[in-house]
C-alpha cells in the first residue's frame, strides 16, 4: 500500500503530506515513545495518541513514513513544519487508535 | 578511507524537546556518507536513547561519534549522578525517571536495554556522584 492510500481516507485530516508515493511496510500502534523507539518499523504508519515534539523525533529516527494521531490529538504548527521538512506525513483523526488502524488495514486490503 | 571521521555534540540538559537533535544530525551525516540504512537506524536509535537519558538523568553531557572502516563508535559522557545498580538499570521496565518525563511518553525503562539491543558492543563506566560514560559500537 502506498502512503497516498492512507492520506486519502476520509477519517483523516492531513497535516503534512510526506512522500505520497512511499510504500508502507506495516501499521504500528504504540503510545510509549520508549517502546516505539525500539519497535516502530521502518516505512511504517504509526498510530498514536502521543503528540509532542518527541513523537516526531522518534518517527524520524525510526524512518517512520507517517504519524497518525488518534483521539483528536494534534501537533503544534512548528512540529508539523518540521515534519514537512523531514518528509514525514502527519495526519489526525477523532477515531480511537484501534478503529483508525483497522481502517488503514482495510484500505490496504482493498 | 583510513582516516577516522569524528563528530562531537553537546547535549543541553535543560531542553527536553530538543533531545534528539544530535542523533538526527548523525543520522543525516551517515546517510550522506552512504552508510547502510540498517546500520544508520541502529546508531540513531541507540544514540537517541542515550541522549534522552542524559537529559533526564544527568543534566546533559557530550557525545562523540567516530566513523572508521570497521565500525561506528559512540561515546556518551556526562557528569551526572552515576548509575547505582547497572544490573537493575539494564532490566526492561526498570526506570527512575520522573512523572513529568513519563507523561511525555518516555521513562518506560527501555533506554539502556534498547541501547544494548541495537549495538554490537556496549560498555558502561559509571562512578557515583561523578558521572557516566557509555561507549557503544555498531559494526559496519
Amino acid at each position: 500500500m502506498k502512503l497516498e492510500t492512507i492520506l486519502k481516507l476520509p477519517e483523516l485530516k492531513v497535516l503534512a503530506e510526506g512522500n505520497p508515493d512511499r510504500e508502507i511496510s506495516k501499521i504500528f500502534c504504540c503510545d510509549l515513545l520508549s517502546i516505539a523507539m525500539g519497535k516502530a518499523p521502518a516505512d511504517g504508519v504509526w498510530v498514536t495518541v502521543m503528540g509532542n515534539k518527541n513523537t516526531l523525533a522518534v518517527a524520524s529516527l525510526t524512518d517512520t513514513a507517517c504519524i497518525v494521531l488518534a483521539e483528536g490529538v494534534t501537533l503544534d504548527e512548528g512540529t508539523v513544519a518540521k515534519a514537512r521538512d523531514e518528509g514525514i506525513a502527519v495526519a489526525s483523526t477523532g477515531l480511537p487508535v484501534f478503529d483508525m488502524a483497522l481502517k488503514i488495514y482495510q484500505a490496504g486490503q482493498s | 578511507m583510513g582516516d577516522q571521521l569524528i563528530f562531537t555534540y553537546i547535549v543541553d540538559g535543560d531542553d527536553f524537546t530538543r533531545a534528539g537533535e544530535a542523533s538526527s544530525s548523525v543520522k543525516n551525516k551517515l546517510k550522506m556518507l552512504g552508510v547502510d540504512s540498517d546500520v544508520i537506524r541502529k546508531v540513531a536509535i541507540a544514540m537517541y536513547e542515550g541522549e534522552i537519558n542524559m537529559v533526564i538523568h544527568a543534566d546533559g553531557g557530550t557525545i562523540t561519534v567516530s566513523v572508521s572502516d570497521d565500525d561506528i563508535t559512540m561515546v556518551l559522557s556526562d557528569s551526572g549522578p552515576g548509575i547505582p545498580d547497572i544490573e537493575k538499570a539494564m532490566q526492561e521496565g526498570y526506570s527512575t525517571a520522573k512523572e513529568e518525563v513519563r507523561s511525555l511518553g518516555f521513562g518506560a525503562g527501555m533506554g539502556l536495554p534498547n541501547m544494548k539491543r541495537f549495538t554490537d558492543e556496549m560498555n558502561i563506566d559509571t562512578v557515583i556522584g561523578q558521572g557516566t560514560t557509555i561507549t557503544m559500537k555498531v559494526y559496519l
